[in-house]
């Protein structure tokens, strides 16, 4: 059996599986709460996980580049770059599933494939390295709200209001004595 | 030949919390970046007469606390246990069903159990029943006690200040207990050892002085105001007249300073202004501004209950001083709650103004009979449903909007109705979000009671992933391009977190939109909304 065949086959059994293991980075009570809760507004955080990994491997099946996964990425990384997560562990869970895709074909041995799959983990290596993309994409606009938030309300509303007087050119610099 | 390559999950360091019901006494409290807000200035401590000021930082070892500390937090639990019964009822009354677990934004987005509201709560009960319990004493951590240390008192710094006292908890617990309270008092607990942070300590002090959070006097509250009647005349060819400090006045307005000097609450505060200048002129509506009164907001309530009567009743003294007949408040969260829940005990009844009438409906506003203090929401409600205000809700034709229900007027006084009654009035396109995250389950913006700085970000993202999530929903669905709200910190909070989580949409006050679909007696035809932005089919005429 081909290997995209044998994998869209399990599809099913190896999106659980994985997401049983990124829910495995999470606290253990807030594990069974996010396993459980079918609420998608109620549980945002595991609903979006679930779906998420399922759309992104339909995409690694589908070959589709990575860069055209990162829009399916985006809201999983978006929410971990904000938890209590180290980068490589706010990303590392795209490296799981390559064993999960290896003890997958290690019940099912089959001559043949080593190329096929390969193949496919280079797919999820690329993957991994769209995810840190957007993990420092999401910091860095943590970082820009940071520093923007209040020039971007108070200082603005002054401004517009002309309390604010800036050093116009042509001054002369009161610091040459 | 071995295999040297780590293996995936060698390579993703699993978190090891323990089990949160059994061993949450043994996570150890790690304070990090991002999640917590600077330590408060001790000029601003020092100014309202707080304890304990001195500079220190929550990373260090040493926090700089008195040596009796322990002491001074078991007297002041002791006495709030005495003072206030539901405290005390909220110690005993647990039964850990777990029913308020994942109702909290910051369980949700943050993932960390001790955000669920029961264990945040836990973190004072352990000490409680060390303490004042008899099984406590005897049995320890047996029957969930221990005594408190100062990894104990990190933890209650730490996880009280990510807790903004939005009660969407309490609505789910089946003895109703009010999480928030047990913050509240946790809040002050930790507040008589200096430990508060500056977001909250400054704007305090601020208030205290000069009348407003941002510490702005007197004549620049003017300048800001005239600069609004400035842009409305711009934009309609009318200049609102507004009144300051008059004696003698019909009502007082008073509103948070968030709405006269922070975007975009600017262009809710110039709705205001217009809805008074129609009412001035076609029915000689007479209300005043106070520069003295110039907050609404209360950042007492999350210090102390003393410091929260002392900047409430600076809004009435005012009222009094100025001889009005009631106040009418602007739109603001926890100022809201403060006035609903609070103020008739602590500085009311007002029994100096009379019961709230509108001077144009007739209409008498029987639920501030005591407070003698009107939603404004309630009262421009009041007025469209009368047919005063003649209204174009087309010029909001590019706005699809939803509304978030803040936490302090929905869950804390029960304002539903008459905000959505407004907006559906002033706008065509109306949209709500599920039901399980408005009016009484509303999620919180994620970074009120005293939250809503800078260096919290990755706390104020977490929390506001659920609010967000749900707009992000009726943004796909309906193309909603904005975000109406009634509180100041939400003006002030929601856009950072829209821009994070779904930056298509904006936000604005509900009384930003009836200024735009305001039709002022004599206007020129307008060209732009409130922010300047072309209006619905004008787009044309503003390139010509």
């Amino acid at each position: 059996m081909n290997l995209d065949k044998l994998l869209r086959e399990k599809k099913r059994d190896i999106v659980d599986r994985w997401f049983n293991a990124v829910m495995d980075t999470y606290a253990s009570d807030t594990a069974v709460i996010f396993k459980s809760q079918k609420d998608r507004f109620a549980n945002p955080v595991g609903i979006t996980i679930r779906e998420g990994l399922s759309a992104i491997f339909e995409g690694l099946l589908e070959g589709r580049a990575a860069e055209q996964s990162a829009s399916l990425l985006d809201p999983l990384i978006r929410i971990r770059a904000v938890q209590k997560f180290t980068p490589s562990q706010a990303t590392g869970f795209i490296f799981l599933l390559k064993k999960i895709i290896r003890d997958t074909l290690h019940r099912k041995p089959d001559n043949g494939q080593v190329a096929p799959l390969l193949r496919f983990e280079d797919r999820i290596d690329a993957l991994a390295l769209t995810a840190f993309d957007i993990y420092m994409e999401c910091k860095e606009k943590i970082y820009d709200l940071k520093v923007s938030q209040e020039r971007n309300s108070i200082y603005r509303a002054f401004k517009r209001a002309g309390l604010i007087t800036e050093v116009a050119e042509g001054e002369p610099d009161l610091n040459v004595h | 030949m071995a295999d040297e390559t780590p293996k995936p999950e060698e390579l993703i360091a699993k978190i090891n919390h323990r089990p949160a019901f059994e061993d949450w006494m043994q996570v150890p409290v790690e304070i990090r970046k991002g999640m917590y807000c600077y330590a408060s200035n001790p000029k601003s401590v020092e100014y309202v007469g707080l304890p304990n000021p001195r500079q220190w930082n929550p990373l260090d070892e040493d926090w700089k606390l008195p040596e009796n500390w322990k002491e001074i937090l078991f007297e002041g639990f002791r006495e709030r246990l005495e003072k206030f019964r539901t405290f005390k009822v909220f110690m005993d009354i647990c039964v850990r069903c777990g029913a308020c677990a994942d109702k909290c934004h910051f369980f949700i987005g943050t993932g960390d159990p001790k955000n669920m509201p029961v264990l945040r709560a836990e973190l004072l009960r352990s000490v409680y029943r060390h303490d004042f319990t008899k099984a406590g004493r005897i049995l320890g951590k047996i029957a969930g006690a221990r005594p408190m240390t100062f990894e104990v008192l990190k933890e209650w710094w730490y996880y009280l200040f990510q807790c903004t006292e939005c009660r969407r908890c309490s609505v789910f617990c089946p003895y109703g207990i009010d999480t928030a309270e047990i913050t509240i008092m946790g809040r002050e607990l930790l507040n008589l050892l200096g430990l508060n942070i500056d977001w909250i300590a400054t704007p305090v002090a601020n208030c205290y002085r000069t009348g407003n959070h941002l510490g702005i006097q007197p004549h620049a509250f003017v300048d800001m105001i005239d600069f609004f009647c400035d842009d409305i005349e711009e934009i309609t060819g009318i200049r609102p007249e507004p009144q300051f400090n008059k004696k003698g006045a019909d009502i007082l307005f008073i509103t948070p300073s968030g709405d006269v000097f922070a975007d975009p609450g600017t262009y809710t505060c110039m709705g205001y202004l217009m809805l008074f200048h129609y009412l001035k002129e076609k029915y000689g509506f007479d209300i005043t501004w106070s520069t003295y009164a110039s907050e609404g907001g209360n950042f007492g309530f999350f210090t102390s209950h003393e410091m929260m009567k002392r900047l409430n009743s600076k809004m009435y003294m005012e009222a009094k001083r100025l001889g009005v007949k009631w106040i009418l408040g602007g739109e603001c969260g926890h100022m809201w709650r403060v006035i609903n829940q609070y103020m008739d005990t602590m500085n009311g009844p007002a029994d100096f103004l009379e019961e709230p009438v509108s001077p144009i409906t007739g209409t008498r506003f029987e639920n501030a009979r005591s407070t003698k203090m009107v939603h404004i929401a309630e009262f421009t409600a009041d007025l469209i449903k009368h047919g005063k205000l003649e209204l174009d809700p087309s010029r909001n034709d590019n706005l699809r909007v939803t509304f978030h229900d803040s936490c302090n007027p929905s869950r804390g006084m029960g304002l539903l109705e008459e905000p959505r009654y407004v907006i559906k009035k002033v706008c065509n396109h109306f949209y709500e979000m599920p039901a399980n995250t408005i009016r009484e389950q509303t999620f919180c913006c994620g970074s009120g009671a005293g939250l809503n700085a800078g260096e919290d970000m990755e706390l104020r993202m977490a929390g506001g992933l659920p609010r967000a999530n749900a707009v992000k929903y009726v943004h796909e669905k309906h193309g909603v391009n904005m975000l109406a709200c009634i509180c100041a910190i939400d003006r002030a909070a929601l856009p950072t977190s829209m821009q994070y989580w779904v930056p298509e949409v904006d936000v604005t006050g509900v009384h930003e939109l009836v200024g735009n679909a305001l039709i002022l007696p004599g206007e020129t035809e307008r060209t732009t909304d409130l922010r300047g932005e072309d209006l619905p089919g004008m787009e044309e005429e503003a390139d010509e």
